[in-house]
């Protein structure tokens, strides 16, 4: 364990654990739009920067920053305040429509951005670039169907050349994870539309219960596990129900 | 043959000798690409082929880059007996006659530099021209040098290993494998005093000493050769004038950390580079210098060649890293650093060209004499690409604590033109401008970064009084942001809105407020930005607008640029009293903005004008004018 002091306030956390969590753990918030618990850490927003006074003095991303003993560490420090307000008063630039970042702002006392519009800027533009759903798509669900694309301020997200992603499952981890409600993902009839990624997946209906369901790209898992090749064809509502039927029968029979 | 022994190395060193002292003239070329691109490809054919003509028995040798860039192309002539003397800004038809001069044992005066001095020569300098010349390190440009990094460039043929071994190289290899236990390498290059050379300054045995101690199942070394400043080509010349120097450095740095791979990541945009340490390294493999069981020490170490893609963002570490990877090359926080969890989550090191060089010199030497050079607490030499504004360019080492001064006004030569020198910007886009009352200054770390600027690479740019310095800061802005990965919100959003204010500045539309809130920028992007290319974008704008405020107002407050750069705020005028009418502006002018009869003076229609300067740099007269 590790003992830090955040904003005058002692706390204990495990050796190597991000400096975020402690300052969670220290009934502090802080905005954060690229962290999620669930991936690897990545800092790319720069929101939760907090200022570390001692043992040395510096402005670092508490997202990406592992805790030592003894840190000394002050979340409102005018440099850290002054940090998040203008990374706010860009991010507000780059999407003025969004509600999210706009009541994130607003929180942090910063009610308009001096930063008049992007001179090529897309008023409806949603995504901060925080990169969640790229990696959730890459390191958890393991389609790695979209990327980044360019560099610089063309950044952006997309699939492959723009064009409709085979490596798409249609499992909408992506519009799930999206801080900002920039990717939509809309079933329509069988089809599963995924505008951002100019993707359409062909849903079939499940036999048992009728809803739509996405079981084309997923097909190789009948492969990887012999156990569900009873219930692939179903949905994933009854597939859970069907297994945790077996299991509870599987049970009674040991019993 | 496999070298394993001190007399194979001596054999390898003999042969080196006898090839670099041949019994008849030796003529080398200065081949790499600053000299290519001068001319020397066809200076080397006309030779050649003047040799064939007169039958005479010479060696022709393409070399890499001797430092003089404003001098190329550059021939090298070794006569037996003779002396040697360096011949600069030599066309095919110099090369004619030098080789009918060399036909009849004499050298020619024309384009003659210096001498070069020779042991066995009949006089120090030589008799006939040679005593007329200056020694090579009698020329303001090199008198002040001192060439460690840089020892054999231009002076052995960068494809031959055993010139390589006749003039010092593999001693160092040598003395660790033979000699030195893996701890005691690390302990020399710590007492040496060794700091990274790529721009960080952090001490070389010290990252040596943290990754030989990391826990990895493999460990290993890269050479960061994805240099990429503006002005900056110091890591080119060295792969392509003295390949060997770093392959040795490497295999001492693998030997030392305990890594039996290597990897050198240079850049596709270098293609020469590429293929000659390609070449020593086929070389160095064929002679048992790399590969299993290096000198018979049992210890196996291979090199390989990782071509970057071109971002510039790539020659920060942990960028480089995720490109070898096969990811994009973008960087990731830091801790924890590449010496603990680096390359495929191994304990990495990532050294700097120069720094691998100088390390097959230190290790050969020994740690003494490299802790002796240079001031108190700066013990190394530095390469500088000296360039834009200013009379001699090209690369200089030099110990650190040279004077700004002592670097621009007599290695130098001053300003171009005999125009007043106004600035100079230190390390690559990323460092500062350095006022010239300034130039008092050292050149080492803590002075440059008291005065708001960076040592980093050691591109030197010398900007004179036609400098606007508003211009230079978006110049430089500009690049690093075209080179942004776009990871983090403050260098991709932060350095674009500086552009913006930068813009309006140069286009006469700024407002009161703009210059505040320009620093306020730069300050958030300097401070919160993920990686170094971030953290220190800003810094030509806060150098600037700390040094050449008075220079922001004029645009900002009068409208007006005391350069005469800006576009949006000149105008250019025809002086009636100088104009003899002789129409060459009238002709040249891309948008006929200039009108008048023959003979009589022209007038500029300033509607039309794009001040474009044209006429400005054409007229013999002198009788453009810019009004500011």
């Amino acid at each position: 364990m590790a003992t830090l002091t955040i904003n005058g306030t002692s706390v204990s956390i495990p050796q190597g654990a991000l400096l975020l969590r402690a300052v969670e753990e220290a009934g502090i918030t802080l905005p954060t739009l690229c962290h999620h618990d669930a991936l690897a850490p990545y800092g790319a927003c720069r929101l939760c920067l907090v200022m570390i006074i001692a043992p040395y003095r510096a402005l670092v991303a508490s997202c990406t920053y592992p805790v030592e003993e003894g840190l000394v560490v002050q979340t409102h420090a005018p440099e850290a305040v002054q940090a998040r307000r203008l990374t706010l008063e860009a991010l507000m630039s780059r999407c003025p429509r969004s509600d999210v970042i706009s009541k994130m702002a607003e929180r942090e006392g910063v009610t308009a951005s001096r930063f008049g519009m992007p001179s090529s800027g897309n008023a409806d533009e949603l995504c901060v670039l925080c990169g969640l759903c790229v990696r959730v798509c890459r390191d958890l669900i393991g389609a790695a169907a979209i990327e980044f694309i360019g560099r610089g301020s063309e950044r952006r997200v997309g699939a492959p050349f723009n064009m409709h992603s085979d490596a798409c499952i249609g499992c909408g981890a992506c519009a799930e994870v999206c801080p900002t409600g920039a990717i939509r993902m809309e079933d329509r009839g069988n089809q599963r539309i995924l505008q951002a990624w100019n993707t359409c997946i062909t849903l079939s209906a499940c036999p048992e219960c009728g809803r739509f369901f996405a079981p084309e790209p997923t097909r190789f898992l009948k492969d990887m596990f012999p156990e569900i090749k009873a219930c692939w064809n179903v949905c994933p509502e009854c597939r859970r129900q069907k297994t945790s039927r077996q299991w509870l029968n599987a049970g009674q029979k040991t019993d | 043959m496999t070298i394993r022994s001190h007399a194979d190395l001596k054999n390898l060193r003999e042969d080196g000798i006898s090839l670099l002292r041949p019994e008849r003239p030796r003529i080398c070329v200065g081949m790499a690409t600053c000299g290519l691109v001068a001319g020397a490809g066809a200076v080397f054919e006309a030779i050649r082929e003047a040799g064939k003509t007169y039958g005479m028995d010479i060696v022709l040798v393409s070399t890499g880059c001797i430092g003089c860039c404003q001098q190329e192309p550059v021939v090298d002539v070794y006569m037996p007996g003779l002396g040697r003397v360096l011949y600069a800004r030599m066309t095919s038809e110099d090369g004619q006659k030098l080789i009918t001069a060399l036909s009849v044992s004499e050298f020619p005066g024309e384009h003659a530099l210096a001498v070069i001095p020779e042991a066995g020569s009949v006089a120090p300098k030589g008799m006939g021209i040679l005593s007329r010349l200056p020694l090579i390190s009698e020329l303001p440009f090199y008198a002040k040098q001192h060439k460690i990094i840089l020892r054999n460039s231009g002076l052995i043929n960068p494809e031959s290993i055993g010139e390589y071994a006749a003039v010092g190289g593999y001693q160092g290899l040598s003395r660790a494998l033979w000699g030195l236990s893996p701890r005691e390498v690390i302990d020399e290059i710590t007492r040496s005093g060794l700091r990274g050379l790529g721009g960080g300054g952090f001490p070389t045995g010290k990252k040596w000493e943290v990754c030989s101690r990391a826990a990895g199942t493999a460990r290993y070394i890269i050479c960061n050769a994805d240099e990429g400043n503006p002005g900056a080509y110091m890591d080119r010349t060295i792969l392509e004038s003295d390949p060997y120097a770093v392959i040795e450095g490497m295999t001492i740095g693998g030997y030392a950390i305990g890594a039996s791979q290597g990897y050198v990541y240079v850049r596709n945009e270098y293609p020469l580079a590429i293929k000659r340490i390609r070449h020593a390294i086929e070389q160095s493999e064929a002679l048992g210098l790399l590969g299993e069981d290096i000198l018979g020490s049992g210890f196996s170490f291979s090199i390989d060649v990782v071509r970057g893609a071109g971002a510039f963002v790539c020659g920060e570490e942990t960028a480089l890293i995720a490109s070898m990877e096969g990811g994009l090359g973008e960087p990731r926080a830091r801790p924890p650093y590449p010496a603990i969890k680096g390359l495929w989550g191994q304990p990495t090191i990532i050294n700097n060209v120069k720094t691998l060089a100088s390390v097959s010199a230190i290790v050969a030497q020994g740690a003494d004499w490299y802790a002796g050079i240079g001031t108190d607490g700066n013990a190394e030499t530095v390469v500088f690409s000296l360039v834009g504004k200013i009379a001699n360019t090209g690369l200089v080492e030099a110990p650190l604590g040279l004077t700004l001064n002592e670097m621009i006004h007599e290695i130098g030569g001053g300003g171009l033109d005999g125009r007043r020198v106004k600035a100079v910007q230190t390390g690559g886009p990323a460092g500062g401008c350095i006022p010239a009352d300034l130039f008092h200054l050292p050149i080492d770390y803590s002075s440059l970064s008291q005065a708001a600027s960076i040592m980093r690479s050691g591109g030197m740019v010398v900007m004179d009084e036609e400098t606007c310095m508003v211009d230079v800061a978006r110049y430089f802005l500009s690049f690093t942001i075209e080179e942004s990965c776009g990871k983090c919100t403050p260098c991709r959003e932060g350095a674009r809105h500086m552009v913006e204010i930068l813009t309006r500045i140069i286009e006469g539309k700024a407002g009161p407020g703009d210059l505040a809130m320009l620093e306020e920028v730069a300050l958030w992007v300097k401070g919160a930005s993920l990686c170094g290319l971030g953290q220190t974008a800003p810094n030509p704008v806060l150098s600037t607008l700390r040094y050449f405020r008075d220079e922001y107002d004029a645009h900002v407050n009068e409208k007006r640029c005391p350069s005469g750069v800006c576009r949006a705020l000149i105008r250019l005028a025809i002086v009636p009293e100088r104009c003899t009418g002789c129409g060459l502006c009238l002709r040249e002018c891309p948008v006929g903005a200039v009108s008048g009869e023959k003979k009589q003076p022209h007038s500029i229609d300033a509607a039309l004008c794009t001040r474009c300067r044209t006429c400005y740099e054409i007229c013999p007269e002198g009788a453009v004018e810019i009004v500011r």
